[in-house]
């Protein structure tokens, strides 16, 4: 199961969200577009790098991953609303123990949630 | 200055009696402490905290953290910028309680220019935290202890703020993005330079709007040059900035452009502190002469001014 989960996610994700297997997913509350595929992996919004185009900093042929992010989380049909309101949610830093593994099982079992000791008492404490 | 109690700078970017100004810092490819104190001394009297970069533009230089700490020893008021770009958690950390046992207290947190920005490229690219992440990483410091709740052994006195580009896309979406890094623990926030003044006012009223420009002391950037190349080669080459063809043209096509590029500046300048919501002004010079001592007494802005400020109110 451990190991056949996250090839089959992969066979799912990959080809519609260029999913990288960060195996903490947050596609929901980023309009549906992947932040781990942003050349600078930022899971909390835009650079200040975006070209006057809307294009990526680093990659000029590309849109910004979270220009579209923005436009898909506001307009995107069939999104729900509580999905939407996450896009303004501040990401924890990514648990890089995870990449590879299945973010499904992640999400089951609540490693997906799990941040830093010291992260999550200043979230307690907000 | 005690290495608990609350510096200048974070004094009146809570209190705001007057504008606060920032200036930032040449970067060092070698030299002295000498040489340190004798570019110090030619900002200082007009600002009230020094930027220390890290790594501008993705090329490398003397470190952000030697700097600050040099700043410091010397007297003068450091504000240490950190970007995500060359270093993971572990390092950015060690580096920020480290400037901090030197008296280092403000910190500025930045996502940081691609390594493809730079003058090499082939370097593998950090980003293990982003910036907003930062921002509560080293909010979280201030209160002793590591991103991992390992406790300090005291606990540093840290002002934390962050950057913000006002003219970059989505530009509906900045303010937001402004709040999600105040929200992060962002007391300050330092615009990126700017040339389009009606984005930064539709960027403060929003701000203003959303309670950011309450909760954080929002100090627009502006930036000396001597020529309309140096526009050019911004608008050309540098990541989130775009100048506007008639300004260039402004520049290029007037009788004195080392003058006019001052003008345009002044008036950048003097807009942006007329916005209300707007607490200062962050000067970056790249005309290497005495510009930002007249934008400062042209302005009546900065440290030298504060009893007038202080009459007057």
């Amino acid at each position: 199961m451990g190991g056949l989960l996250p090839l089959i996610e992969h066979g799912i994700k990959k080809p519609v969200w260029d999913c990288r297997m960060c195996g903490q997913c947050v596609l929901h509350s980023t309009g549906m577009t992947c932040p781990m595929t942003c050349p600078k992996t930022l899971r909390n919004g835009p650079c200040g790098g975006v070209r006057e185009d809307g294009h990526c900093e680093v990659v000029p042929e590309m849109r910004c991953i979270w220009v579209k992010a923005h436009d898909r989380s506001q307009h995107m049909p069939l999104l729900p609303r509580s999905w939407r309101e996450e896009f303004d949610h501040l990401r924890p830093p990514v648990n890089n123990a995870l990449q590879g593994q299945s973010s499904w099982l992640n999400l089951l079992n609540g490693r997906d949630r799990v941040t830093p000791p010291g992260w999550a008492a200043s979230e307690a404490h907000a | 200055m005690s290495p608990t109690s609350p510096n200048a700078f974070e004094v009146l970017c809570q209190t705001r009696t007057r504008p606060v100004v920032t200036a930032e810092f040449p970067s060092f490819d070698g030299g002295t402490l000498d040489d340190i104190r004798a570019a110090a001394e030619k900002l200082a009297p007009w600002v009230d905290a020094i930027n220390v970069t890290d790594n501008p533009a993705a090329h490398a230089h003397a470190s952000n953290t030697a700097m600050a700490i040099a700043l410091t020893q010397l007297g003068f008021n450091p504000i240490l910028q950190v970007v995500c770009r060359d270093k993971n958690r572990l390092a950015i950390q060690s580096d920020i309680v480290g400037v901090s046992m030197f008296g280092v207290q403000n910190i500025c947190a930045l996502t940081g220019d691609d390594v493809t920005a730079g003058d090499e490229p082939e370097a593998r690219r950090v980003y293990d935290l982003d910036g907003p992440q930062l921002i509560k990483v080293a909010t979280i410091m201030g209160t002793g202890m590591y991103l991992s709740g390992r406790k300090m052994k005291t606990a540093p006195h840290l002002f934390v703020g962050a950057v913000e580009n006002p003219t970059a896309p989505p530009l509906e979406y900045r303010a937001e993005r402004a709040l999600k890094k105040v929200n992060a623990g962002a007391r300050f926030l330092q615009l990126q330079i700017h040339y389009r003044p009606e984005q930064l006012e539709a960027f403060i009223a929003a701000c203003v709007a959303n309670g950011v420009a309450e909760r954080a002391a929002i100090l627009p950037t502006v930036c000396l040059t001597k020529a309309a190349r140096a526009l050019s080669f911004m608008n050309d080459s540098v990541p989130g900035i775009s100048v506007p063809a008639a300004t260039i043209e402004r520049v290029a096509t007037s009788v004195d452009p080392k003058e006019e590029s001052y003008q345009l500046v002044r008036e950048l300048a003097e807009h942006a502190l007329s916005i209300p919501g707007v607490a200062g002004l962050h000067i970056t010079d790249f005309r290497h002469d005495d510009s930002v001592r007249r934008l400062t007494e042209d302005l009546a802005i900065g440290p030298r001014f504060e009893e007038q400020h202080a009459h007057s109110a």
